[in-house]
């Protein structure tokens, strides 16, 4: 398994939809334009199209980050 | 019970400084203050019940140096437990706010306060009346829901706009300016302050045996002044509800938690655990009280149609998806629109956003959803002209959309 | 293969080639700010074009410099090519040339390296390809007529058309309020 998954910087992602034109396995988009991570970790077969996909971005909003890396970093209140 | 509120005065007024040392003693300073606070159960109050030790101890490791950022805006809205503190045992969060930045080498304590509220001028006064070892600073920012979330107030504590941001480590790791950054909600610190005194033997005398010490419980009831209240954690709601007849749910969390119908709620223990396993949410012990004669369709939709307009307007998935979904339930409400759309749109924001708001709003829908289903069918058929109540207190200020 | 009519040949077409192609990655790069209502399909060929011209650019500019170098009628070292203005034969509009493909070599090196930079300092590089091409086209209106090749007119003209044909859809779309990309 390649123990990656995409991650968007939803403040940075302005919804061109570049992505999902190269990672179309990997992302879909909704309504707005905005993408929608389709599963959690890459397989190592879309690797190739992921990493396309974080190059494409003009925002620089995609990552490929470790799996098990806090996927809810914003969620805490203090 | 009085541990937090101890010495509350009755004239409103603060404690002052002198009465506090009275009352409390002097704050001990021992010099392996994590060593002595080690295994301290605290946990965290501004919502997630994140253990506030063990925060302290992976920003030490992390090099610590970094700010602790006190949070007094009441992450939850509609809470008032932060208000409380600051305006009436302000010395206990002050208190608190020391030894977290003892235990984590901090060289600045910034408090967060929202604009308008009563809490940042109160603090003010208390911080007049003392020297702490380690530097405060207050600070305002604007009295949004997203000003207040973590990563916003780091960043306001950095100089930056109070504006939630992405970070893929920990904030008590690395913050927005580099540097380890702890943030702690103002009954968290005030808890530290208390566990210090009086010790884990104390301290761990009430509550639960994963989750001591005491709430601060906001209650809020259509007709009744909304009050804040001091109790055990696992202390079962009814306690807290002395007329429960015509009671018909309660919105236990607040706006970001969840409802549930009366006998549940009543029976369900305030705490992070007996509440999930109630299907509910302690967050920052909001409760709110629906009654019989109200409707608690029509009041989320409110909430959803408030909070809709609280986006920080960052995300995409946020700004769009939030009014539509307060559309999409408020047609429920009308009779004219489906539940299956309101689904979808929850769907849609849920984990899609850098903050709690998308998501808090998706589950709070979710859960009216589910406990009122009945109303739903009701709805359709046009017969429920119950008004919303004013328990869940949505701000007027704002004209339907 | 050192006919200097061979020479100046190679010369002055790479030189109006890649000036061309230049042109056109500016105007695609213009075309690219903001949020465009079309496809994101189209979206994707107008980036991958624009990224990957500027390499086929340069490396026309390398043989473009290397004729020049070994003309003999030129005297161009490569040292005038570095440092602007430094050369003997035309030193300002040669060294508008030089310090265009100076800048080039910049732009290309920091997008090339772009997840590593500050986006600020990406963005802040990226704009001077605005200062670029009315560089490169200075030279190439001043040295490449020198001759009376009618076509080099003709082909400055066109790209001057292009470039502001593009401007234009931008600052219509300042208008339209459709946001340009943030930059973090």
């Amino acid at each position: 398994m390649s123990g990656r998954r995409l991650r968007v910087d939803w403040a940075a992602c302005d919804g061109h939809g570049l992505c999902a034109v190269w990672a179309p396995d990997l992302l879909a988009r909704d309504e707005w334009g905005f993408p929608v991570v389709l599963g959690g970790e890459v397989p190592p077969a879309a690797l190739r199209q992921a990493r396309d996909a974080v190059r494409a971005c003009p925002a620089l909003a995609l990552a490929l980050v470790p799996v098990r890396s806090r996927e809810g970093a914003n969620r805490t209140k203090g | 019970m009085r541990r937090l509120l101890a010495g509350l005065r009755d004239d409103g007024q603060p404690v002052r400084y002198a009465d506090h040392l009275a009352l409390h003693g002097p704050l001990p300073s021992p010099k392996d203050l994590l060593g002595t606070l080690a295994g301290a159960g605290l946990r965290g109050r501004g919502g997630a019940g994140f253990p506030v030790v063990r925060k302290l101890e992976v920003a030490r490791q992390a090099g610590g140096k970094g700010p602790v950022v006190v949070n007094v805006t009441e992450s939850e809205p509609a809470s008032l437990k932060d208000q409380v503190l600051a305006t009436r045992v302000p010395h206990l969060v002050l208190d608190g706010a020391q030894v977290a930045a003892r235990a984590v080498r901090a060289r600045e304590v910034v408090v967060a306060t929202h604009v308008g509220s009563p809490a940042g001028p109160a603090l003010r006064q208390a911080l007049a009346e003392r020297r702490d070892a380690v530097r405060v600073r207050l600070l305002e920012v604007p009295a949004r829901y997203v000003s207040g979330e973590a990563s916003a107030l780091a960043r306001a504590a950095a100089g930056g706009p109070p504006l939630p941001v992405l970070h893929d480590e920990p904030l008590a790791v690395r913050g927005p300016a580099g540097r380890p950054t702890v943030v702690l909600n103002a009954e968290s610190v005030a808890g530290l302050a208390l566990h210090l005194r009086h010790g884990k033997a104390w301290y761990d005398g009430v509550g639960t045996p994963d989750e001591p010490g005491t709430v601060l419980v906001t209650l809020r009831r259509s007709g009744q002044a909304p009050g804040v209240q001091e109790v055990p954690l696992g202390t079962p709601l009814a306690v807290l509800l002395p007329e429960p007849e015509g009671i018909q749910a309660a919105l236990v969390g607040g706006w970001f938690g969840r409802w549930l119908p009366a006998g549940i709620a009543l029976a369900a223990p305030l705490s992070h655990a007996g509440l999930r396993a109630a299907g509910g949410v302690l967050g920052a012990g909001v409760v709110m009280v629906l009654d019989q004669d109200e409707c608690g369709l029509r009041a989320t939709a409110e909430v959803a149609r408030h909070l809709a307009g609280e986006s920080a307007g960052q995300c995409g998935p946020c700004v769009n998806g939030l009014p539509a979904l307060a559309r999409a339930l408020d047609d429920v409400v009308a009779g004219v629109g489906a539940p299956g759309l309101v689904d979808r749109y929850r769907g849609l924001v849920r984990g899609r956003g850098l903050c709690g708001l998308p998501d808090g709003t998706a589950d709070l829908v979710g859960s009216a959803l589910e406990v009122f289903a009945e109303d739903v069918e009701a709805h359709r058929r046009g017969g429920c002209l119950r008004p919303a109540g004013q328990a869940l207190a949505v701000p007027a200020r704002r004209a339907a959309a | 293969m050192n006919d200097p009519r061979l020479l100046w040949w190679v010369d002055r077409s790479t030189g109006l080639v890649s000036l061309a192609l230049l042109t056109v990655v500016l105007a695609l790069g213009i075309l690219s700010v903001g949020r465009p209502p079309r496809l994101p399909v189209w979206r994707a060929v107008v980036q991958a074009v624009h990224r990957e011209l500027p390499l086929v650019a340069l490396l026309l500019l390398a043989v473009h410099i290397g004729t020049a170098i070994a003309d003999p009628h030129v005297g161009l070292a490569l040292k005038h090519v570095v440092v602007p203005f430094t050369a003997t034969w035309e030193p300002f509009w040669v060294g508008l040339g030089a310090l265009a493909v100076d800048l080039v070599v910049v732009l290309v090196v920091t997008s090339l390296l772009r997840g590593r930079l500050a986006p600020q300092v990406w963005h802040a590089v990226h704009v001077l390809a605005y200062a670029v091409w009315p560089l490169a086209v200075g030279h190439a209106l001043a040295l490449g007529t020198d001759a009376g090749v009618g076509v080099i007119r003709w082909v400055g003209a066109v790209c001057l058309a292009v470039v502001l044909l593009a401007l234009g859809r931008r600052l219509a779309l300042v208008g339209s309020g459709a946001a340009p990309v943030r930059v973090r």
